[in-house]
């Protein structure tokens, strides 16, 4: 009896010092996920140029700029929701060089690619295959959900000195284990190149399947992720010169008040860029209200002087 | 037998070491990062309470009962020159109709925004409040108490602040008002003009009368005339329909009702909120078609884009209102409507830039062409690129380049 109590003793004293040192390995964290130390931040930023970065550009290589800087919108409707098609048509979408709407189905009055397709994944996957085909000259892609608001000039001030030769893909990051994905709700942008590289990929049956593996599906935004991921394009973050996320997952009206409810001492400062790109879950009437709000309500007397000057679009009446 | 045992009584002693551990580190690390996180409510609190009063400090000079503007709010990287200009020419005293139960409901918000862009400002309540600050006009509360408590109003901020500012607004502490847009509309008109600007109504009186919702302006003369009218019993209290009788008031003591549309002849008080004024269709039944002066337009020709006020605004709102008038823009867009300059006020090199004509009422020329330049003469600063506007519905010419395609 006394042998088999002192081997337990033993027993235990043993287990503890094999436990302290594979901790102190620190390949075996206790319990909780990896400190935030630990993680590689491989954090991809896209940050918007400041003034003085644009100054320092000449004439020349502005122009060349600006016209490389031409925004495809694939814009994602719904038949159910008829009146999410009409207000993108009427408010943002006519701030796109290019607006093309695309549904799951075809409906009478709904102007739209019909996709024919109900699965996320697979829409998203044809929708973006049908914008690389239409492209025409256009170099840039944005993706939208319905009841997403873009403000599609301060997209383009985003990537004015990105080259579109290049791969991006940027919108509001977010990070699923060691998969790094855009938001698909606060919208997607893709460069020409990235695009054409997805497309690519999208032959690989195996690497980016048009329907997700029934057993282990992702979510349509991680499936992307993951496509352009073996292609070697990483999601980054769009921010601004002050390092403010430029894509909103909420609507305005939602980070107003949480900012309300935190009670900070500037809301307003604290809500969301001056340059902010999407607003998401906002209603057709907000959407009204956000056009007058950006394109046409200001205070007299302030002026800013952009080096790039982007005129109204022609046969509109509400910006 | 006895080695079984005690080797079976070695490996559970094993795992039960592991497994204590386990759990006494597991425990220490959670409890290790919980302390780091959680700080004490109450002493988070107070710091804050600290934060806003230093805040508060800065912005304004509290002074005999008014806020004294020390902090007109300034962008980053704006030219707010003409606002600077129009800020010292054009006194705004602003006085916000509240009351001690509306505090921190409504009041507290109308000061965190706009009213941070008048000269100076005055919170009208019933009771005295040293604190927030509120003058405390010796009235009761309620509906049936807004026109005296606008007469005292008005009275004290003549009698108190009359050298202070050239104009001066009233305003709910549910209104919300684009002060720089005012200065707009009031620059070209002086002080000593007997005129009130408003949304101006026009039942019951022959020149019409301001909603009292969406607030009004009176001159220094209005309301010295106004002052003058209750002493020599000209005026009386006659209703508490405030803005009614306000009106009233004006006419008989021969004060204009101004129009404050701007050139494109679109409103800018406005008695209800934006998204009513741009969405809604307000049935042909309901008063406001028989009440507005001017004929009314619904959808975006409802509202200027110099807009000066919107009523019925809650909290949320005005923060709401505020980034969008102040803060969320679009990079470089070049609005259709180019208002003027008022007169007598520079036309700065930069306006003209823009593609404004600024002394002319219409429309000006807009610049055409893909590679149109525009001037910018005296800064040296490149010149800005025009971007064509974007084609409603138009498909996009097939790429010409296919050079550029891999």
């Amino acid at each position: 009896m006394l042998s088999e109590g002192s081997s337990f003793m033993k027993g235990m004293a043993l287990g503890g010092i094999f436990c302290l040192l594979l901790s102190l390995l620190g390949s075996f964290t206790p319990g909780m996920q990896s400190s935030p130390e630990d993680q590689h931040h491989h954090h991809h930023h896209i940050k918007a140029p400041t003034n003085d970065e644009l100054q320092s550009l000449s004439e020349p290589q502005m122009l060349e700029l600006s016209q490389k800087v031409r925004v495809y919108c694939v814009i994602m409707v719904q038949p159910k929701v008829l009146v999410y098609w009409a207000t993108a048509k009427d408010t943002w979408g006519k701030h796109c060089d290019q607006a093309v709407f695309y549904s799951s189905e075809s409906a009478k009055a709904l102007e739209a690619v019909d996709l024919n397709e109900q699965d996320e994944w697979a829409k998203l996957h044809k929708a973006l295959k049908h914008a690389y085909d239409n492209s025409g000259d256009l170099r840039w892609f944005f993706v939208a959900r319905p009841t997403t608001f873009a403000i599609i000039e301060n997209l383009k001030y985003l990537v004015l000195a990105k080259d579109p030769n290049e791969p991006f893909y940027i919108g509001h990051t977010m990070k699923s284990g060691e998969l790094e994905y855009v938001e698909y709700e606060s919208g997607i942008v893709l460069s020409y190149e990235a695009l054409r590289r997805l497309v690519n990929v999208f032959k690989d049956g195996e690497k980016c399947p048009e329907r997700g593996r029934s057993l282990w599906k992702l979510s349509e935004e991680k499936q992307l992720a993951m496509c352009l991921k073996y292609t070697g394009v990483f999601a980054e973050n769009g921010e601004d010169t002050q390092g403010k996320g430029l894509f909103n997952s909420k609507s305005v009206g939602s980070l107003i008040e949480d900012g309300m409810s935190k009670n900070s001492l500037d809301v307003v400062e604290g809500c969301c860029s001056d340059l902010a790109i999407t607003f998401s879950g906002m209603s057709p009437n907000q959407m009204q209200v956000m056009m007058f709000g950006v394109y046409r309500l200001r205070p007299y007397g302030h002026n800013f002087h952009d080096s790039l000057i982007f005129l109204p679009p022609e046969g509109s009446d509400n910006d | 037998m006895k080695t079984l045992g005690s080797r079976c009584a070695f490996l559970i002693g094993f795992l039960v070491g592991t497994c204590t551990l386990y759990v006494f580190l597991r425990q220490v690390w959670f409890e290790r990062t919980f302390s780091t996180r959680s700080q004490p409510d109450g002493l988070e609190k107070t710091a804050a309470q600290l934060r806003e009063l230093e805040e508060d400090s800065k912005n304004w000079k509290k002074e005999r009962s008014a806020l004294f503007n020390l902090n007109h709010p300034h962008h980053k990287g704006e030219d707010s020159h003409m606002a600077d200009e129009l800020y010292k020419k054009v006194r705004i005293l602003c006085w916000v109709m509240t009351g001690p139960n509306n505090l921190q409901k409504k009041a507290r918000h109308v000061k965190n925004t706009w009213s941070r862009h008048c000269n100076v400002v005055v919170f009208m309540s019933s009771v005295d409040d040293p604190d927030f600050p509120t003058v405390g006009l010796g009235t009761k509360e309620g509906r049936d108490q807004l026109y005296w408590k606008t007469i005292r109003a008005f009275h004290y901020a003549l009698e108190n602040h009359g050298d202070e500012a050239d104009w001066f607004l009233k305003a709910d502490d549910d209104t919300y008002v684009v002060v720089d847009n005012l200065r707009w509309v009031l620059a070209n008109h002086t002080p000593e003009e007997p005129i009130y600007f408003g949304r101006r109504f026009k039942p019951y009186t022959k020149q019409g009368y301001m909603s009292g919702g969406a607030g009004y302006v009176l001159s220094k003369e209005a309301l010295k005339r106004f002052v003058d009218g209750f002493k020599t019993k000209v005026c009386t209290h006659t209703t508490h329909v405030e803005d009614l009788a306000m009106g009233q008031c004006m006419e008989k003591v021969g004060v204009v009702a101004g129009d404050a549309r701007d050139t494109n002849l679109r409103e800018t008080f406005h008695p209800f909120v934006p998204e009513q004024h741009l969405t809604s269709k307000f049935p042909k039944s309901f008063w406001y078609w028989s009440y507005c002066y001017y004929p009314i337009s619904e959808g975006p020709n409802c509202c200027s884009d110099l807009s000066v006020s919107f009523h019925y605004v809650d909290a949320s709102l005005m923060y709401l209102l505020e980034y969008y008038t102040y803060h969320l823009r679009a990079f470089g867009y070049r609005y259709r409507y180019q208002p003027p300059a008022p007169l007598g006020y520079k036309n700065e090199a930069w306006d003209r830039s823009e593609g404004g004509h600024s002394y002319s009422k219409e429309q000006p020329a807009i610049p055409r062409g893909p590679l149109a330049r525009v001037e910018s003469p005296s800064r040296t600063d490149r010149k800005p690129v025009v971007m064509p506007p974007a084609a409603a519905g138009e498909k996009d010419p097939p790429a010409a380049a296919q050079d550029d395609k891999q």
